[in-house]
């Protein structure tokens, strides 16, 4: 039961977007569209898994007073994999998101997984954690995207289903504060 | 007449929170005063400057000689981190009262992806060194800019009546999305 409760905590009831708030800086800048905010999320929970996989690992053999240090080499390891992969196999994805793959280093999520779960779980439970608030983190990252590119595009997955322009201004930065700013008050609602 | 442009581009134009999306955290979780906002962004305007010099001159004189570009996002965020620590205990004992005024925002810093970003945009864009420290000191006042006005707004928020479910991140979200609004106004002053 606990085991998962793990997994799924993070795409809800522990949603690292819409309940803990954390990681704000891809969540806004990557979610132009719907297709963007997936390749970010997925990005990110592949970090996510490996670094809590490793962390959990490694945790008992690191002195106290470094392990921060200790973990951020940890996740830039892995961030640095997946910024070679997405270069090589999805160039197109991987222009648009730019400077925000090597951004997720410090991105407060991994790092707070990291602190907070693995460093005192067991692996399979960090392994679970890491995929269930990665899957989170996507499906929040999934939905701000799409809504972003209905009002904004009038399309979803680059499907046009309108003909004219859309909202411009939700695909632009003013948007997604706003877009993202409705979706967290409606969750607070849903959650009582 | 080219540092005036990448100043104003790097202030207005592309501010860096409001339109690049960098350092949001610190922008929502430190404006709730103008007081703790200007030291915010004191800090951030010394270690961003100091960062993006050291950086440049690591991935210059170490990285691409070796044909090591790709341990950049590892070691950058090291040499952030190093510096931040540094700076820290420098401050301490040479200039206790700008320690106080800064110090407990110092830790803060490491986890701010402004930091990273700048000395990352700063190697993508082709900068010499001068440009770099330019671009980044201009970014940093940007970054303080955003955050003063957003503190200054947050203040008057405290007295308004918001609705119950828009307390808290919502509306300070809000208020940012209407502030980049006014920003998009600076859009085109540069090309």
């Amino acid at each position: 039961m606990s085991k998962l409760y793990n997994l799924t905590k993070g795409i809800i009831k522990e949603n690292p977007i819409f309940v803990i708030v954390l990681g704000m800086c891809p969540t806004l800048a990557t979610t132009s569209s719907a297709m963007n905010g997936l390749g970010m999320g997925l990005a990110t929970t592949f970090v996510l898994l490996g670094s809590n996989t490793v962390i959990s690992l490694i945790a008992r053999f690191i002195p106290d007073k470094v392990r921060i240090p200790s973990y951020i080499v940890v996740i830039a390891t892995f961030v640095t994999i997946v910024d070679l992969v997405m270069q090589a196999y999805t160039q197109s994805l991987y222009e648009k998101l730019g400077i925000f793959i090597p951004l997720i280093v410090v991105n407060c999520i991994v790092l707070g997984r990291a602190e907070a779960f693995a460093n005192k779980n067991s692996v399979f439970d960090s392994i679970l954690d890491g995929i269930g608030m990665g899957l989170g983190f996507t499906f929040a990252l999934t939905l701000l995207g799409s809504v972003r590119e209905i009002l904004g595009a009038g399309s979803l997955f680059d499907h046009k289903f309108i003909s004219g322009d859309a909202i411009l201004v939700f695909i632009l930065s003013p948007g997604a504060f706003i877009a993202l700013a409705y979706l967290i008050a409606i969750f607070n609602r849903l959650k009582k | 007449m080219e540092y005036l442009i990448i100043i104003i581009a790097a202030i207005f134009v592309n501010n860096v929170v409001l339109s690049q999306f960098l350092g949001i955290c610190p922008f929502l979780g430190v404006s709730n005063k103008i007081d703790t906002s200007i030291g915010m962004a004191g800090a951030v305007t010394f270690v961003i400057v100091l960062a993006t010099m050291v950086t440049f001159l690591i991935q210059h004189y170490v990285l691409n000689p070796l044909g090591v570009g790709f341990m950049q996002t590892i070691v950058f965020i090291l040499v952030i981190a190093a510096l931040v620590q540094m700076v820290e205990i420098m401050l301490k004992k040479l200039s206790p009262a700008l320690y106080q005024a800064l110090g407990i925002f110092l830790p803060l810093i490491t986890t701010n992806c402004a930091v990273l970003g700048v000395a990352i945009l700063v190697i993508k864009k082709n900068y010499n060194l001068l440009e770099g420290v330019v671009f980044g000191g201009a970014t940093a006042i940007g970054f303080g800019l955003a955050l003063v006005i957003m503190a200054g707004i947050r203040e008057q928020l405290d007295l308004a009546n918001v609705p119950k479910g828009m307390k808290g991140v919502p509306i300070a979200l809000l208020t940012a999305g209407i502030l980049a609004l006014a920003f998009m106004g600076f859009a085109g002053i540069v090309k």
